[in-house]
């Protein structure tokens, strides 16, 4: 290992444009001649626009256009789109209400948009959304999953009766309920997994601009995949034609999935900008708007059953989850809770029968949709609250039960569609045991005992399937892209690199990682390697990243393409020192003829390629190569996580005394960087299992916590320092034998978390988030049922 | 409008404002200091914390006019020249960000917390003084860190 190369702890690249202020963000651009766009935003969860009056709008300061949902649909603006194809078990296709950028005739969520004003600037766009005058014939509304699917329920979209868009199945039901009726013990309970708001610290901005001599279109947007939001906003939403519409992601402060997905806001600010005759229109989203628009995460409630034989081997999983895909189905909403979510329900046990059934169910909230794990977490938080539960009713240790049932030959096909290829569960196991000192743990109960305090351990065994491809396979089960990624190669002529990638970094240090990669092949120092991403005129296609992606499947593309450009390399300079081809290597920035003294400096070569006056016959001048990457497979990292709490029982509160990982991503480009991705992850899981809670008020749809004051997200003080460390079976999948490391955290926790509070208080019965008040009145009906 | 003028970085400005504009909205849009962030809209974020007169403030709680004739430290402001001070230097080498949107914000709030309590800080202390700046992407943990490593690189320094 180099001192920049695979492996090795690198400080990173992007870190001084951001430590000094000097970041550009989306907020940050300030076009010439720029308007602002203000929304006005539905007040009711369901309600039937009656009239819209923009005549005092319009005539505020200041104002230069108030545009409504009836002009996008004259100018033949479509509709946001789900770009995953979900078939209900009878066949039929999924029920996609819907979903116009601007409400025409019916406003769905609370923040649903209804119009938006154009001004000079934002104060006077703002000041001008509060006079537009809307009529509105309130509908009844329905927030809650279990009541939304009852008879007489509120209705959404007309397509979906009882408020379902689709009711899918995996797996095989008969054999499934074979084992059931076969089994020595069942298992069973109801879960809930929380609803999320994701909240990067950075709100979502859209700056639309369209230049009508060029007849073009540019789009500087907070995303994390700017080729797909070009994509879909050309072919689908026809705002403009891709080959007019350039997109530009800049610096991203935070996805977490919520900047995944194309929303309503992009669509606006570019029409509107052509609409105004082509000043640039700017919207920046604040706070409460971004929990009232952003894409939400998780919020399912399950039924679970685990049965099991008298060996304690697991024979049978089945589930029936309900997943709230708010009033529109987002992007990818479609994917998460089924090809994301039970296709993971095996976690890493051998479970030869699971049979899973998802409802897809609209309500009027905002759209859900894929947040950091996607779906991934919510099956981890069944699979191990199942198993945490089984061995606790079995009377056996959870670490037992755990490795009774482990998958320890490889590969491994589950019931539910993944081919796990590589994996080793009981080293992680064994090393969060040990590094959470886990066989010791009943003295340190007692001891806290006799300082007034429940102290309770939790574990939590995750896999999860990162990558998401091949393209051939994701497209049969629906997806409406592929998802491979693609690199090119730029070798300058004096020797130094660009790497352009479909990779965008939005937080996760892509612009040190990347380069580590061409040092570790090329030998040059990574202040020499450029990293470029982020717009649709400089990298001509990408998927973007999300779903632990950049590393296994992005970086593999750069790999590819390194590989050409080492051939290339090659040829050239065994023409050059004239050698033979296959005794030429390359080695910290030499182009040498092994076992001999004769090199070339790679910038020598860079250079004799540019200049073509001494080339091999038939050799094009340049050195510049592209790959695109198709991965063969899924890829799985996985881990083990021990979570140690102490609980106040005169107060609830909860405190992480210790939380351990061991994960295994296979391949680490840089550990200072997984280490991060990790700490992240967890405080995202954490957040999810004592904090973090979305609440909408069952009776009007009105969204409780829409503010950081209401939704609690973690602070410095709520989280434990946290004890990381990694294992390492490498992925047979791809050239560099990477995993992916950066939802591990958020859906590996949850389950610790709750498994460890649940332990000290003797009470099973506890949802997330498990706040002070709930721990309290779980320690009541453990009392309760004590006397 | 209302006549403002204060200094900023070392800089003397001066501009007319509406009276509404917020300090955050005054050194973001009017002076170009896009360093200082806004990623909320009820002050509790922390990603728009400036120094004004030598002290850390959020500063969209405060109008631009308020400020007048005060002394305001953004963290464009903080270096010097080429030489990065020690906080910055200790969030880089501790890997404490990573999308980077809350940092200029927790670098102000460090700088403001070690001249307040020292550079003796102990964990705890950093992070309940961290109470009002949000990170949703390091979990703290690298930040806690930075915080110390900035602490005792300054107090070596003194």
């Amino acid at each position: 290992m180099g001192a920049e190369g695979l492996g090795a702890r690198v400080l990173r690249k992007e870190d001084k444009r951001f430590i000094t202020g000097r970041g550009r963000y989306t907020d940050d651009y300030d076009l010439k001649d720029t308007t602002y766009a203000a929304f006005v935003r539905s007040p009711h969860a369901h309600a039937r626009i009656k009239n819209i009056d923009v005549s005092a709008a319009e005539a505020a300061p200041g104002v230069v256009a108030v545009l409504t949902g009836s002009q996008l649909t004259d100018d033949k603006i479509g509709g946001m789109i789900c770009g995953w194809m979900v078939h209900s078990k009878d066949g039929s296709p999924m029920n996609a209400g819907a979903h116009p950028a601007i409400a025409v005739d019916i406003v769905k969520h609370v923040g649903d948009q209804v119009a938006v004003v154009i001004a000079e600037t934002n104060g006077q766009a703002r000041d001008a959304a509060e006079l537009v005058e809307v009529d509105y014939e309130e509908l009844p509304a329905v927030v809650n999953l279990k009541a939304a699917v009852k008879d007489g329920a509120p209705q959404l979209h007309p397509e979906a009766a009882n408020n379902i868009s689709f009711d899918w199945a995996i797996g095989e039901k008969d054999a499934t309920e074979a084992a059931f009726a076969a089994a020595a013990n069942v298992v069973s309970m109801d879960i809930t997994n929380n609803r999320l708001v994701p909240n990067p610290m950075e709100p979502r901005v859209a700056i639309g601009s369209y230049d009508p001599a060029e007849e073009h279109y540019t789009l500087y947007n907070t995303s994390q995949n700017p080729h797909l939001a070009r994509l879909i906003l050309s072919a689908f939403v026809g705002v403009a034609p891709e080959h007019k519409l350039r997109v530009i992601a800049p610096d991203v402060g935070g996805g977490f999935g919520s900047k995944i997905f194309v929303y309503p806001e992009e669509t606006v600010c570019l029409w509107a900008s052509k609409r105004i005759g082509g000043r640039p229109v700017k919207w920046t989203s604040d706070r409460t708007e971004a929990f009232l628009v952003d894409a939400h995460g998780r919020d399912h409630v399950t039924e679970a059953e685990m049965a099991l034989d008298e060996n304690n081997k697991i024979t049978g999983l089945r589930v029936h989850t309900l997943a709230n895909i708010g009033a529109y189905m987002s992007t990818f909403s479609s994917a998460v809770p089924t090809y994301l979510h039970a296709t993971l329900l095996s976690g890493q046990y051998n479970i030869p029968n699971i049979y899973a059934e998802i409802d897809a169910v609209y309500t009027n909230t905002s759209p859900v949709d894929a947040y950091r794990g996607a779906g991934r977490p919510e099956a981890t938080y069944v699979v191990e609250r199942l198993m945490e539960t089984a061995a606790r009713q079995l009377g056996i240790s959870p670490v037992e039960l755990r490795r009774t049932n482990f998958i320890t030959e490889f590969p491994h096909q589950t019931p539910v569609i993944m081919a796990y290829d590589a994996g080793d569960y009981e080293a992680s196991l064994s090393a969060a045991l040990s590094a959470s000192d886990y066989d010791a743990f009943e003295t340190r109960r007692e001891e806290a005992r006799s300082r007034g305090k429940l102290r309770g351990i939790g574990l939590s065994c995750y896999i999860e399937a990162c990558g998401i491809a091949p393209s051939a396979a994701v497209g049969s089960l629906g997806a409406g892209v592929g998802l491979w990624e693609s690199a090119e190669i730029r070798v300058n002529p004096v020797g130094t690199v660009e790497v352009l990638t479909g990779s965008h970094s939005h937080g996760q240090g892509h612009e040190t990682t990347f380069a580590q990669l061409v040092n570790e092949r090329l030998g040059i120092p990574i202040e020499n390697v450029q990293i470029v991403h982020g717009d649709t005129d400089k990298v001509q296609f990408g998927m973007g990243t999300y779903g632990s992606r950049s590393g296994a499947v992005g970086m593999s593309a750069i790999s590819k393409a390194l590989d050409k450009i080492e051939a290339k390399t090659k040829k050239l300079a065994a023409h050059l020192l004239e050698a033979s081809e296959a005794d030429i290597v390359i080695e910290g920035g030499q182009v040498k003829v092994a076992g001999t003294d004769q090199a070339l400096g790679f910038h020598e070569v860079a250079l004799a390629a540019y200049t073509a006056h001494n080339m091999p016959e038939g050799m094009e001048p340049g050195l510049k190569e592209g790959a695109f990457y198709d991965p063969t497979n899924f890829t799985f990292p996985a881990g083990s996580y021990v979570c140690e709490v102490e609980v106040d029982p005169e107060t609830g509160r909860t405190e992480i005394v210790q939380f351990v990982a061991a994960d295994d991503f296979g391949t680490i480009i840089n550990p200072m960087i997984v280490d991060g991705q990790v700490h992240g992850g967890l405080a995202q899981g954490i957040g999810q299992a004592l904090l973090e809670g979305c609440v909408y008020d069952e009776d009007t749809g009105q969204l409780i916590t829409a503010s950081f004051m209401d939704y609690t997200m973690p602070r410095a003080d709520d989280l434990p320092n946290f004890q990381v460390s990694t294992t390492k079976t490498e992925c047979p999948g791809n050239p560099l034998g990477m995993k992916g490391c950066g939802e591990a955290g958020a859906i590996g926790s949850p389950p610790a978390v709750i498994n460890a509070i649940t332990d000290a208080i003797g009470n099973n019965n506890l949802s997330m988030p498990a706040t002070p008040l709930k721990v309290w009145q779980a320690l009541q009906q453990t009392s309760a049922a004590a006397e | 409008m209302t006549t403002i003028a204060m200094q900023v970085n070392g800089k003397e400005v001066t501009a007319d404002v509406e009276d509404r504009t917020l300090l955050v909205q005054y050194i973001r849009e009017s002076l170009g200091l896009t360093g200082t962030h806004v990623g909320c809209d009820t002050s509790q974020c922390g990603a728009c914390v400036v120094h004004v007169d030598g002290k850390a403030v959020k500063s969209c709680t405060m109008l631009a006019a308020q400020a007048a004739g005060k002394t305001i430290t953004t963290i464009e402001g903080i270096a010097d020249g080429d030489t990065l001070d020690p906080i910055q230097v200790a969030f880089h080498e501790n890997h404490g960000l990573q999308c980077g949107f809350c940092t200029p914000g927790m670098i102000m709030a460090t700088k403001d917390m070690i001249a307040r309590h020292g550079t003796d800080l102990d964990e705890k202390t950093i992070r309940s003084e961290l109470e009002g700046n949000i990170c949703r992407c390091t979990g703290y943990h690298n930040i806690v860190k930075s915080i110390q490593a900035a602490a005792s690189a300054m107090a070596a320094a003194e």
